[in-house]
């Protein structure tokens, strides 16, 4: 075991970490702009948007680390995906630009602010969209040929990656929709609730359809879930996934659990982003690039890896410290801005 | 030939990267000085407990969440720029570039994104100490991003700290590659010129208010403080300019001769003579309608009176930058910078007099000089980025082998025309909520916003006038009858 072989497989943790981070934290967050076109008026979106508008921009920096952590241990896997998702990558930035300003320039617009309020929803929309179809494409894997990208601009565009696009929203939407149960009270939160129990039904389906299309993908990444007697010590993901799919819809139909649905939610999406990850490995760009092709040599690798070490928990701290300072229900009548 | 070339992707990149870079760097470059700005205002707020330093804050706060939030979003667009255009640079240096910008992410980012939430929604939930606490540690994220990129950029422009193994640059030595040569120096004439240019906008807003004749008791005190901070901070950014292109002679000399006009090497024992206007001919090697004085050039340069620099005609022309975009750019940088000294050191002669808040000319001087750090950023930017060309990583790899080899014309096409339509509106259209906040200026608080205890708002206290812009004047001039 040298330090090449170690690392590579450490930094695929902590890439891991980082996505996963930023699937759960602007998760919701997106989710908020997915749901916006459901807020009755223009107060109620501003109460849904002041619900994250304290922390919205540490959550979107998860996706920043995810970037930047992918260039040093991966670079790689960086150059790769990134040139070859070019116009998803675009869309996905474009819709990010969108959906960060309108946090502050809605509440300084006078005459645009309905406009700003539809750059926030669609903005959110897209970025869920294309964060999708940039994960179905990774997952159906990239043929390369001597590090190139074979398939040309259009090449992420199947129906498997318009499929997990639309997942995408959906899932987002739920934890925006969650997020709402948690944070808010009355009027704003019965509008959650409601809106939360069919899309429940409607993710469930999804996370059922994409995992009945993974073993039927090219790239076989969930080969490993079917060989070599390892689907019964994977098992424990889907099974878990399922318990906890009953524990959330039995959540949401109860009228006093506020705090539940979004806890489940983010579980829920843990167990589907793990099984994702489980049938990637060992591979970083499915379905020939490994992690230790991939790899930055180990003095960049595990340079980071030094400050990490310190870093993120520092990180975790202030973060659960701000999070600590917003806790607790947002009023409808918050009058911010 | 010269149509393929119009439209390769390679040039699109250029042009793209350019103009997404050009646009990002005006808002960390306002938000840098801004952020330490804040944490001195609210710091002489908590010592004084003067509520015009608090309306300060507040006023200045809105400005920065909203510029803040542009930089952000603009920086995300870089931090994928490099994959998605860029991926020979990105896949050969990014061992090295990669980590650099990792620290950014974990040193910097978090710590100004976080920290951010507490200082524009916490003044209710957080005590007086604590909410400083989240500003300085905002003003301080600010700076630890600059050294990170700031050492990214120069460590391109400067590689040290390398081996290269099969074409790709392996870290061999972190703290050569962090503190690179050109690093110190670029790092210092970075953050001196983000505070010099948050300084002119301060002065800029303060003069225009005082002709105006509105938020007076604001706009003198505001006044005082960038006077006082330009005649500083423009005398020693020069003389760290000058330290700077000393390096720049030793390290990139054909950059330092693109921005001199420096063509020939001059007759033995004349001296380089320093060039102030010219017309650069690149194809026939020489400068048209040429004013210089001679020997200035040996003396700014080498510091002494015969010195020489190596000209461009020492290296072929396929290892020279563009040369009238550096010689033009870096005339407009130095040129604003001597005006900027100018500026400062009349007012700080008026305000011994006594006469700077009178003096028409200087308070028109400092609003015309508004946005002239911007300006002079830019224009230093380009000097430092067209004049490393045509290398990316200088003297290793080119620009032309860095570029994504898989990109088709027609998405890079797409996303320039897509990037440039989506800044100008939404960057143009923040710029504008910007002038609708200075136009409306400071405004005292009402009702001076205390800690909660227990209650649940996260209410920000600093937009509580924000229904009535465009009616600064007469709020102020009511609220100032106030306590």
């Amino acid at each position: 075991m040298t330090l090449a072989t170690v690392l590579p497989v450490i930094w695929f943790g902590v890439i891991g970490f980082g996505v996963l981070m930023y699937v759960l934290l602007d998760g919701f967050v997106l989710g908020l702009g997915i749901l916006a076109p459901f807020a009755e008026d223009e107060h109620q979106l501003d109460h849904m948007m002041n619900t994250a508008a304290p922390i919205w921009d540490g959550n979107e920096t998860w996706l920043v680390l995810g970037g930047a952590g992918l260039m040093a241990a991966f670079p790689k896997a960086y150059a790769v995906v990134l040139s070859a998702l070019y116009l998803p990558v675009l869309l996905m930035l474009i819709a990010l630009i969108f959906r960060g300003v309108a946090f502050e320039f809605r509440f300084k617009a006078t005459r645009a602010r309905k406009a700003w309020g539809a750059a926030f929803a669609l903005g959110s929309m897209f970025a869920a969209f294309a964060q999708g179809v940039i994960l179905g494409a990774l997952v159906e894997g990239m043929p390369l040929n001597g590090g190139k990208y074979l398939h040309g601009a259009f090449g992420w565009f199947s129906p498997f990656s318009m499929l997990t696009g639309v997942a995408v929203v959906f899932g987002y939407a739920l934890l925006g929709s969650t997020w709402l149960i948690l944070k808010t009270e009355s009027r704003m939160q019965s509008v959650a609730r409601n809106l939360t129990r069919p899309l429940v039904l409607v993710v469930v389906a999804f996370m059922g359809l994409v995992s009945a299309w993974l073993p039927f993908l090219d790239s076989r990444i969930m080969a490993r879930w079917f060989e070599g007697g390892h689907f019964w010590w994977l098992a424990p993901v889907p099974v878990l996934a399922l318990a906890n799919a009953f524990l959330l819809w039995r959540a949401v139909m109860r009228e006093d659990r506020d705090a539940a649905p979004f806890v489940l939610t983010l579980c829920f999406f843990a167990l589907g982003f793990a099984g994702l990850v489980l049938g990637i490995w060992p591979n970083i760009v499915p379905p020939s690039l490994s992690i230790w092709d991939a790899a930055s040599p180990p003095s960049s690798q595990g340079f980071v890896l030094a400050g990490l070490v310190v870093l993120l928990p520092a990180i975790l701290g202030y973060t659960y410290w701000s999070y600590s300072v917003f806790r607790g229900k947002v009023a409808a009548d918050a009058g911010y801005h | 030939m010269v149509d393929g070339l119009l439209l390769s992707p390679l040039l699109l990149s250029r042009i793209q990267f350019g103009f997404v870079i050009s646009c990002h760097i005006l808002f960390p470059a306002f938000t840098i000085g801004l952020a330490s700005w804040l944490a001195f205002i609210e710091w002489r707020w908590l010592r004084t407990r003067d509520a015009l330093w608090r309306d300060l804050y507040f006023f200045w706060v809105k400005i920065f969440a909203v510029s803040f939030g542009m930089g952000v979003v603009s920086g995300i667009v870089m931090s994928f720029q490099f994959g998605t255009n860029w991926s020979v640079l990105s896949e050969r240096a990014g061992n090295i570039l990669g980590p650099l910008l990792s620290y950014e992410v974990l040193t910097a980012f978090f710590l100004e994104a976080t920290f951010l939430g507490v200082m524009l929604f916490g003044w209710r939930k957080v005590s007086h100490g604590l909410h400083f606490f989240a500003t300085c540690m905002v003003a301080i994220g600010t700076l630890i991003s600059t050294f990170w990129i700031i050492s990214a950029n120069s460590w391109m422009q400067t590689p040290a700290g390398y081996r290269i193994v099969n074409g790709i640059f392996e870290p061999d030595s972190w703290w050569a590659i962090v503190f690179n040569p050109s690093f110190p120096y670029r790092l210092t004439h970075m953050v001196l010129a983000a505070f010099i240019t948050t300084c002119f906008v301060i002065g800029g807003i303060s003069a225009w208010y005082l002709r105006r004749g509105v938020h007076v008791e604001a706009g003198r005190r505001m006044l005082l403080h960038a006077v006082a901070f330009a005649a500083i901070a423009v005398p020693l950014q020069i003389f760290v300019g000058d330290l700077h292109g000393l390096n720049v002679r030793e390290h990139q000399p054909v950059k330092l001769a693109a921005m001199e006009g420096h063509w020939h090497d001059d007759a033995p024992g004349a001296g380089t003579p320093l060039v102030l206007f010219a017309w650069p001919n690149e194809q026939a090697e020489r400068n048209d309608y040429e004013l210089a004085v001679p020997r200035l050039g040996s003396v700014i340069l080498t510091h002494s009176w015969n010195g020489a620099i190596q000209p461009l005609s020492a290296v072929p022309r396929s290892e020279r930058p563009p040369v009238k975009p550096v010689f033009f750019a870096f005339r407009v940088m130095v040129g604003l910078g001597m005006a900027m000294l100018l500026l400062a050191l009349g007012s700080l002669w008026a305000w011994r007099r006594g006469t700077l808040f009178t003096s028409r000319w200087l308070l028109r001087g400092w609003t015309w000089m508004l946005p002239s750090g911007f300006v002079a950023l830019l224009a230093g930017w380009y000097v430092n980025e067209i004049g490393r060309q045509p290398y990316v990583v200088y003297g290793l790899l080119r620009t032309a082998d860095a570029v994504t080899p898989t990109l088709a014309v027609g998405s890079v096409l797409t996303s320039l025309v897509v990037f440039v339509f989506v800044y100008v509106t939404v960057f143009g259209a923040g710029i504008w909520y910007l002038l609708k906040m200075f136009r409306k200026g400071p405004l005292r608080e009402e009702t001076p916003p205390e800690r909660e205890h227990g209650e649940k708002t996260p209410a920000r206290p600093l937009s509580a006038g924000d229904d009535v812009v465009g009616h600064g004047a007469v709020g102020h001039a009511a609220a100032e009858q106030g306590p």
